[in-house]
């Protein structure tokens, strides 16, 4: 192939971004193009249907499948209140009768003359999806919802956990190398998006949970302390309705890592402003990575950058992340794109690149093994 | 009568890069001579898989110097130096075709109708039976989650009870479900079951679904029924899945056969040769997110999809479902815990990065034994025979408690064993292929061992539907990569005590004559192409599969790698002290030059 290389996340300082809202099931979609929402203006509802009860009524009337239209006291499309009869015998002696009750409040959706059985559905749940973002509407889709059109900063995490988020930007680390800490998180980070440094271990992210934060942005964790934090392993990186208690974005990765300086600094710059942010997360089949907005409310700031389109490759002096060992986490410029193959010490020979490290060192890298920075 | 072919284009649509190969007639033999690879454009911002396919096809008419396209036309049919008499393709974009299944009894038509999809190349995100343990609300529940391209509902045998079916199209209809793909068309659901049940399904369903019926997967408990039904699987695919995928209905338009959902090529491929070359053979592709294991045994073919068990995007399941213990026993150097976990959870969020470091290259490929091993086993449960049948039993049948529904999976009667996918295609030596399949399945007696090359399977698999001479030739001479051949006794000896002494006599007129103790593995370098005549004489208590003590002659074919003795124990259990199996490992890997110093 021509080039082949691994797309880096978004660090924007001002992006205007489209965030598509669709609810699940068709429903009703209650904003028009033009509107101006907040996060957390409702944009379309729909109800979910209720859960279904089966009830064997030939079983409990002793009767076969094909009578039992005979012995029913409500049909197909009737409402029934829990308890209410739904089916009885009438032998000549009542104090033999037989009631079946309603097990719940909901309406008879079917009654079955081969298996016998009626199914009941509890009342339909309204489901009301939120605008997540500060913006504007640009489009509405008819009976599913609407495209929100924000003018932003944006931050892209390599993994997240737990749902969208709300709420005003504070520090919790004074510098990108610092591990944030349980001692660091006091009560007043309660409500807020509490942006870390390189890492926090299983008691702060306990500690994170018990002061109530929003979500808890950080450069790494370990591996252990997800399974901690989940109650299980997690198998496949699809995440994002996990009960954490908080929404976790990792900028990083897994383990003790710096969080990249532009990314702590961007996120600093915005030290008491409003955000959201979605630990929701999706490694392959459209690709969905965990974010920080804070919308822009003025005129002030970068002039907004367009979101990358397709790029050609890698060139020289283009900033890069390595991301694996064993250089993980360092940040480099990329030195030479070398056109043969390279050696790489597991002795394949790979598309390689020679990436210039911080403190001058050039080493030879796969290709596959780096990430772009992108704007 | 096969047509007449001398130029044949084949590419394999995959969820990340769609792969061309040009096929041509040398002679009496077809060979495979170019090949090509673009990025797969189903998702934005192309969202037409037939960019990937041209933009791979022009590579290939870059490297050959044939000139393929007009525009963007495929020439057909061959004239000089341009065109080709055939073009066919496969596909697995879009994550393949998933299914749901379901039957009235969990081991019998439930268990027929996953045969059923895994052979006609599906992924099976559940099975339900109406003995399956859940409740019906819990079912129904199930079923409304998952959105699946397709469902498939069997049971009863004809003539049978019709009230279990009807119940499952019950809750089918209550579920109401959505399918994965285009919001506002029918799911289609197959219905193969008792066909006196056939009124009332389609009562049911014929309003809420796009509703398919075909003949009884399983007629009588005795006898299975699978082609109907995957053949109805494979035509509403292409019809329903693939037609709303972007881009396929061109596609469809462009080549000479059906399009094939690449497991099911992959699969006909191996029936094929094993068919024709009257071998049993254990086929594996571990890929990114799935590993398929195909299987070929008297004759009868199966397949399972290990969903979750990948090397990249559920690498970090295969940890789940292994355990720690069993992933960091294959890995020869003592990483702490925490760093093993990390890497494995930091390669699930970076799935298309490749180790740089041995010790990371150590750990992808204990991954790899494990991934293998894991869906090996979930084959070995599904490959079995028909269970619930009547069978004639003698007195010492049932002295010997012989069941129904044995695995068909004999690890001492199969013959050949290929791998393929990333690691094992293109790991740094090949011995390291050979050794992860070796620990992963741990055949018994002797085995040949071969990888594909390039993973041009469903290339040739879908031309073999054409022209089966055509797709053999190149199956033989260009997609397969000969290993050597594996010879393990079976039994436990103790460590250092003789295991196997034996005598072969090379190609090039020596004679080797040795002993191999308990606890190791050796490998003798023959190359492929060539045989050595050997006799085997595994020691008291060991058996090649001739009995115990007794030997064997055999012709050892050569490969890559050699003819390797493996007298480290069948089943193959690693020291449980760590410093005594860190140095096991070492010294197997020492014997074999597994790794560079």
């Amino acid at each position: 192939m021509a080039h082949a290389y691994t797309p880096g996340l978004r660090v924007a300082e001002r992006a205007t971004l489209r965030r598509r809202r669709t609810l699940p099931i068709p429903g009703e979609v209650l904003v028009q193009v033009g509107d101006r929402v907040r996060s957390q203006t409702v944009v379309a509802r729909t109800h979910l249907p209720g859960k279904v009860h089966l009830v064997n009524v030939v079983n409990q009337l002793g009767i076969t499948a094909a009578e039992i239209r005979r012995f029913m006291k409500a049909g197909e499309g009737d409402r029934v209140e829990q308890g209410q009869s739904l089916a009885e015998n009438r032998p000549l002696i009542r104090w033999f009768q037989t009631r079946v009750p309603a097990p719940i409040t909901g309406t008879v959706e079917s009654v079955s003359e081969v298996t016998g059985q009626v199914l009941l559905r509890e009342p339909p749940q309204p489901l009301e999806l939120m605008a997540y973002v500060d913006g504007r509407v640009v489009e509405t889709i008819p009976g599913q919802g609407a495209t929100i059109e924000t003018d932003c900063a944006l931050v892209q995490g390599i993994f997240g956990a737990g749902g969208e988020a709300a709420g005003e930007i504070a520090m919790g680390a004074g510098g990108p190398d610092e591990a944030l800490t349980p001692g660091r998180m006091g009560a007043e980070l309660g409500g807020k998006i509490v942006v870390g440094g390189a890492y926090a271990d299983g008691a702060t992210l306990r500690r994170a949970a018990q002061i109530g934060v929003r979500a808890l942005v950080v450069g790494g964790i370990d591996a252990g302390d997800l399974t901690d934090l989940l109650g299980y392993d997690l198998g496949v990186a699809i995440t994002g309705t996990e009960p954490i208690g908080f929404t976790l974005i990792l900028t990083e990765g897994f383990g003790r890592i710096a969080m990249a300086q532009r990314t702590f600094d961007l996120l600093a710059r915005f030290r008491g402003q409003a955000a959201c942010c979605s630990g929701a997360t999706q490694i392959r089949a459209g690709v969905i990575r965990p974010e920080v907005i804070v919308p822009y409310t003025g005129a002030d700031g970068a002039a907004p950058v367009a979101a990358p389109g397709a790029r050609g490759g890698l060139a020289a002096g283009d900033p890069i992340r390595l991301i694996r060992e064993p250089y993980f986490g360092v940040m480099a410029t990329v030195a030479d794109l070398p056109h043969e193959l390279g050696k790489i010490p597991t002795e394949s020979s790979v598309r390689v690149l020679r990436a210039k490290l911080p403190d001058g060192t050039v080493v030879t890298v796969p290709r596959a093994n780096v990430e772009i920075i992108e704007t | 009568m096969p047509p007449d072919l001398d130029v044949i284009l084949a590419t394999d649509c995959g969820s990340t890069t769609t792969k061309a190969i040009l096929i041509e007639r040398r002679g009496a033999v077809y060979r495979q001579t170019v090949r090509g690879e673009a990025p797969t454009t189903v998702e934005a911002p192309f969202e037409d898989v037939t960019r990937g396919v041209l933009n791979a096809v022009q590579e290939v008419e870059e490297l050959s110097g044939r000139t393929l396209l007009d525009g963007e036309r495929i020439i057909t049919p061959a004239a000089g130096s341009s065109g080709v008499d055939l073009y066919v393709s496969t596909s697995s974009a879009g994550g393949g075709l998933q299914m749901m299944v379901a039957g009235v009894v969990k081991a019998m038509t439930a268990e027929s109708a996953q045969r059923c999809a895994l052979g006609a190349g599906a992924i099976v995100m559940d099975v339900l039976a109406s003995n399956d343990g859940r409740l019906g609300h819990e079912k129904i529940e199930r079923i409304r989650q998952l959105r699946p391209d397709m469902l498939l509902l069997s049971g009863g045998t004809d003539g049978g009870t019709v009230s279990h079916v009807v119940e499952l199209a019950e809750y089918i209809a209550a579920a109401d479900p959505r399918p994965r793909l285009g919001l506002g068309y029918r799911l289609p659901l197959i219905f193969a079951g008792n066909r006196d049940a056939v009124p009332e399904v389609e009562r049911i369903l014929k309003d809420r679904v796009g509703l398919e019926v075909t003949e009884n997967i399983r007629p009588v408990l005795e006898r299975e029924n699978l082609r109907p039904a995957r053949h109805k699987i494979h035509d509403l695919f292409l019809e329903h899945v693939m037609a709303q995928a972007p881009g396929y209905r061109k596609l469809m338009t462009w080549t000479g056969a059906p399009i094939m959902p690449t497991p099911a090529a992959v699969g006909l491929i191996m029936e094929t040769l094993a068919r024709r070359r009257g071998l049993h053979v254990i086929g594996v592709d571990i890929g990114g997110a799935t590993t398929d294991v195909f299987s070929v045994f008297d004759g009868v073919f199966n397949r399972t999809v290990s969903a979750n068990l990948g090397m990249s995007y559920s690498v970090s399941n295969v940890l789940v479902e292994a355990g720690l213990p069993a992933v960091a026993r294959w890995v020869p150097c003592g990483l702490p815990e925490g760093d093993l976990r990390n890497r494995i959870k930091n390669k699930m969020v970076r799935p298309t990065t490749i180790p740089q470091t041995l010790e990371d290259l150590h750990l992808e490929q204990a991954l790899a034994r494990e991934a293998l091993r894991l869906a090996l086993e979930q084959h070995r449960q599904l490959a079995v025979g028909l269970r619930g049948i009547q069978q004639d039993r003698t007195i010492s049948d049932a002295f010997a408690q012989v069941t129904t529904g044995q695995s068909l999976i004999d690890l001492l009667k199969v013959n050949l064993i290929i791998g393929s996918g990333g690691i094992l295609s293109h790991a740094p030596r090949r011995v390291q292929s050979l050794l992860m399949m070796l620990d992963a399945f741990q055949p018994l007696g002797i085995t040949q061992m071969a990888v594909d090359s390039i993973f041009m399977m469903p290339h040739l698999g879908v031309l073999s539907t054409v022209h089966e001479k055509a797709a053999l030739d190149v199956f033989e001479h260009d997609c397969l990569v000969p290993l050597g051949t594996a010879v393990a006794p079976i039994g436990q000896g103790r460590e250092g005590e003789p295991c196997l002494a034996y005598c072969m006599a090379m190609p090039d007129g020596r004679e080797v004559r040795d002993r191999i103790a308990a606890g190791e593995i050796r490998v003798h370098p023959l190359p492929a192409g060539e045989t050595a005549r050997a006799v085997l004489e595994p020691a008291r208590g060991m058996d090649l599969g001739a009995g115990r003590g007794r030997s064997v002659e055999a012709d050892l074919t050569g490969g890559a790698v050699g003819v390797v003795l493996d007298a480290r124990g069948r089943p193959l259990d690693l020291p449980a002290d760590d410093g005594r199996r860190i140095a096991a490992l070492k010294r197997w890997a020492a014997s074999l030059s597994l790794y560079p110093e």
